[in-house]
Order: structure tokens, then C-alpha cells, then sequence
């Protein structure tokens, strides 16, 4: 892309850089992109690699619907930008399945009926993944504590919590 | 949010040299604060420069029986570092009482220093704020000032920093080492952050050609009788209206060397030594946690809708310096005040 030049609202003239290209391993495939620096991770998985699967909440870090894994740690994904994560690899909620099973997790949740409207489940669900492979989480109340970073305004917090203890008494595949 | 450039430091060095050539631009490492600013048009950068993958990452034992903690150690591994468990679990602890996992994972230990407060009327950008736009006025100070500072206000400004890590450090007396193009110096916490006075715009005295490469923990970590007591509008996941930091040292029952500092209440990590010199030599109980209280909290005052902070406050030095004492830290996971 040829640079170009924009106003900013104050008048002033900036170059706008020319697009970077980064390569994202997103759940297990190799994909290369070119993006311009603003763009977050969040925007690049839906919007450039067609997986929607990852949702926009409130896009400020506050409700944990864009929660992926990169390098196989849960992160906000609109709280990045996909510049800085060239060469990682991305796991998002399209990834958890293999071979058309489901991810235990993903089957807690179904076997739990963990979910209302869905929009905050794909977050949720990347965040239990993760809470389960950081091992932290003991007791009800550590689920709860580990898992505040993913708001559910449909409330369906008490099968969430249930449907990650279930995960977690049936251990990781 | 503004386009900006983009570019990688390719070592402390290289980011010193790009951060000094150009003042409109600023340093990026988790981003969680400084991308969410950017959204909100409050943090207008020309330029990024990426410090992420800059080799700071590490946790290194000291000479004298401390530790180094790399600038860019996550949260969540700072908190879950076995030294920092073992040694300074009252650091461990105000790390896991600040926001969620997800954000632990992603936000270094030298931006949980340079977090920027999280005033309603700082992010507005519609409304004054001396802070974002200095010279244009505080609408906090007779506007919804319920979350804000009750220690250290000036007429320009009423924020609290957010940190609840940095409250710990400060009960730590921690060192923050940095490095400029003048070559490296050693801050005290204590002197990091500053007070608002009439230059709010100045969160800290780190130098616009400088960046913070470690924290540097001394060797006493307090791990027998501390606690970190954080108090918010619902149980996780919201930041402090008041926070206490206590950490004791005992010979028997009585106090030989205390520490406590205040979050959500002050511009930055509120602590007294006054306080804690009254603590000294006292016997661990209810009356000179209380005299301690009194002390650290003598010049408080409270504006429209935050007055009840003071008291608060109070109650909560009593309560985390009991817990301390009793050697029964509050649990970051079951919130249940004991």
C-alpha cells in the first residue's frame, strides 16, 4: 500500500505508515497479513480471517467476549494490537475442537446449558480452556475469582461456574 | 482512535534513543491501559514504540537477599513466581486483587507503575480535566468525585492512582530502576509517583527519555504477617475505593517493625512513616492499630460523595492490620473479610 497522508482532526498533517505484514498462527494454520498498525488482534481475527467466533463486547478490556489464547495464554484480544503479536500463535474458540469433537469445556458448557444469548460464550469458554491449563483454580470460589474477567449479562454465572467444575473434575484430554 | 506509527525497539538502548527522538511518541508494552486511552482519544501518540519483546522478562535473585523483577514480567507470572510466593506473598497477593486474568497475563510490571488514573472525568475527554488537558480545570472536584482521593488533593486535581501492585511495593520500599539517555538511576518508590500539586499532568518523576527496566525488591518480604485488604463495589474485578497494604514484623506480640500503605485514596501509594513509627515497639492489638489509623489518616478529607472513604479507610487499616498480626491474610479468592 503507497503511504498516504491524513488530517487529523486538529489539521495537522500525518503520514499514515504503510501497512505491515505479520504471520499469525491462528489454530494451527499459518496465515499472513497485512495490517495497519491500529489494527487490534481482535479486528484482525474477525474482520481480515473471517472468524467471528471471537466476539466484540465493549472492545476496552472490561467484559472479556474477545478473550483468545496466544502462545497458549488467555489474553483480551481487542487489548492488542496484531503488529505486536507477528509470530505468535492464536487459538480462538474455532480452534478448540478436534476432529469434530468438541473441547471438554465446549461440551461442559452444552451438558450445563452455561449460556443464554451466546455472546459472551466464546470468550468464556477460551477463558475456562485457559483456567484449566493454568491449574490455579482449587475451589468454587477460584473459579469464580479466575473467571471475573468474562462478564455474562444474561447472569449465567452458577452453570458457568458448573460447567468448568465439571471440566475440571474430568481432567484435560 | 488516532493512526499512528509503529515501530520495535531492538534493545534499551535503541528505545531510549527512539523515545528521545520523538516526544509525541510513547512506549507500548502489555497496552492494556495505554491501547483502552487511545481508544477513548485521550492518549494521541504519533508513534509506538514496541518494548514487548526487549529482554526484561526475568525475576533474578540479589546480592543482598532481594530480588530483581524484570519490567516486562506479566503480572500473572510476577504474582505466581515462587520466590514472590514464598518470599513476598503480600506483592503476590495485591497483584491477584487487580483486574482479571486475562489482563494479568497481558500487563508488564513496569506499566502497572505508569498506569494512569482512572477518574471519569480524565477519560471524558468532553470535560476539563487538568490532568489530560492541563489548565482547563478539575470537574471531579464538584462533580461525582465518589472513587476519588481523600489524602494528598490539590485544587488542580483529586485522582487516585489505580495500581493495587504498587500499593505493596510501596510497603516493600521497593527501588524502580531506570535508564535514559543519560545512563541508568534508582528511584525509591516512594519518589516515583508524585503528588498533583499544580502539575497533575505529571504522574511520575520518570524522565520523558527514560524507561523503567526493573523493580527491585529489598530482602525483607514480611511473609509471616502481612495482608492485603482491598475494598470495591463488587467482589473482583473493579478497582479499589480504598486498599490496605499491612505488613508486620513480631517478637512475640509485640510490633518490631511495621509497614502499611493506602490505595484508592491518593495520587499515588499513600504511606506514612509517622504511622508506622507509632506501630513500632506497641503491642500487636486493636488500640495501636487504630492509633496507626489515625495517624495515616489525620489530614484526610473528604469531598462531596467520597467522605465515606475516611472511615472506611479506618476500618480497613484496623482489619488488615488484625489480619496481619493474626498471620490470616485475606484470601484473594474467597472474599470473605475475616
Amino acid at each position: 500500500m503507497a503511504r498516504t497522508r491524513r488530517k487529523r482532526p486538529s489539521g495537522e498533517t500525518i503520514s499514515t505508515p504503510e501497512k505491515i505484514t505479520v504471520t499469525l498462527t491462528v489454530n494451527g494454520v499459518a496465515r499472513e497479513l497485512a495490517v495497519a498498525p491500529w489494527v487490534t488482534l481482535l479486528d484482525a481475527l474477525r474482520d481480515r480471517l473471517g472468524l467471528t467466533g471471537t466476539k466484540k463486547g465493549c472492545d476496552h478490556g472490561q467484559c472479556g467476549a474477545c478473550t483468545v489464547l496466544v502462545d497458549g495464554r488467555r489474553i483480551n484480544s481487542c487489548m492488542t494490537f496484531a503488529v505486536m503479536q507477528d509470530g505468535a500463535e492464536v487459538t480462538t474458540v474455532e480452534g478448540l475442537a478436534h476432529n469434530g469433537a468438541l473441547h471438554p469445556v465446549q461440551q461442559a458448557f452444552i451438558d450445563h446449558d452455561a449460556f443464554q444469548c451466546g455472546a459472551c460464550t466464546s470468550g468464556q469458554i477460551c477463558s475456562a480452556v485457559a483456567l484449566l491449563s493454568e491449574g490455579r483454580a482449587k475451589t468454587v470460589d477460584d473459579i469464580r475469582e479466575l473467571m471475573s474477567g468474562n462478564l455474562c449479562r444474561c447472569g449465567a454465572y452458577p452453570n458457568i461456574v458448573a460447567a468448568i467444575r465439571q471440566a475440571m473434575e474430568r481432567g484435560q484430554p | 482512535m488516532i493512526n499512528f506509527q509503529y515501530a520495535r525497539a531492538a534493545d534499551v538502548a535503541d528505545a531510549v534513543r527512539q523515545i528521545a527522538g520523538d516526544p509525541t511518541a510513547k512506549f507500548i508494552a502489555g497496552g492494556t491501559n495505554l491501547i483502552d486511552l487511545m481508544k477513548e482519544d485521550v492518549e494521541r501518540p504519533s508513534r509506538l514504540i514496541d518494548i514487548s519483546r526487549l529482554p526484561l522478562k526475568s525475576v533474578e535473585e540479589t546480592a543482598d537477599g532481594g530480588l530483581r523483577i524484570g519490567a516486562l514480567v506479566p503480572n500473572s507470572d510476577l504474582a505466581y513466581h515462587p520466590l514472590v510466593e514464598r518470599r513476598y506473598p503480600l506483592l503476590a497477593s495485591a497483584v491477584l486483587a487487580g483486574a482479571s486474568a486475562q489482563l494479568r497475563n497481558m500487563a508488564s510490571t513496569g506499566g502497572n507503575l505508569l498506569q494512569r488514573t482512572r477518574c471519569y472525568y480524565f477519560y471524558d475527554t468532553a470535560t476539563p480535566c487538568n490532568k489530560r488537558a492541563p489548565g482547563s480545570g478539575c470537574a471531579a472536584r464538584y462533580g461525582l468525585n465518589r472513587i476519588h482521593a481523600i489524602l494528598g488533593t490539590s485544587e488542580a486535581c483529586i485522582a487516585t492512582h489505580p495500581s493495587d501492585m504498587c500499593v505493596a511495593l510501596a510497603a516493600l520500599e521497593a527501588k524502580v530502576h531506570v535508564a535514559g539517555a543519560s545512563g541508568e538511576r534508582v528511584i525509591a518508590f516512594a519518589d516515583f509517583h508524585r503528588l498533583p500539586a499544580d502539575t497533575p499532568e505529571r504522574d511520575t518523576n520518570l524522565g520523558a527519555d527514560e524507561i523503567i527496566v526493573a523493580v527491585e525488591l529489598p530482602g525483607r518480604g514480611f511473609a509471616a504477617h502481612y495482608s492485603y485488604l482491598k475494598i470495591r463495589d463488587r467482589l473482583s474485578y473493579a478497582f479499589a475505593l480504598v486498599s490496605v497494604a499491612a505488613a508486620l514484623e513480631l517478637d512475640g506480640d509485640t510490633i518490631k517493625e511495621a509497614r502499611l500503605a493506602l490505595g484508592g485514596v491518593a495520587h499515588k501509594p499513600w504511606r506514612d512513616q509517622a504511622a508506622e513509627a507509632a506501630l513500632r515497639g506497641q503491642p500487636a492489638k486493636r488500640d495501636a492499630f487504630a492509633r496507626a489509623a489515625d495517624a495515616i489518616l489525620r489530614d484526610a478529607r473528604g469531598f462531596e460523595h467520597n467522605t465515606f472513604k475516611i472511615e472506611l479507610a479506618r476500618r480497613a487499616i484496623v482489619r488488615a492490620l488484625s489480619q496481619a498480626a493474626a498471620g490470616a491474610p485475606q484470601s484473594q479468592s474467597n472474599k470473605k473479610i475475616r
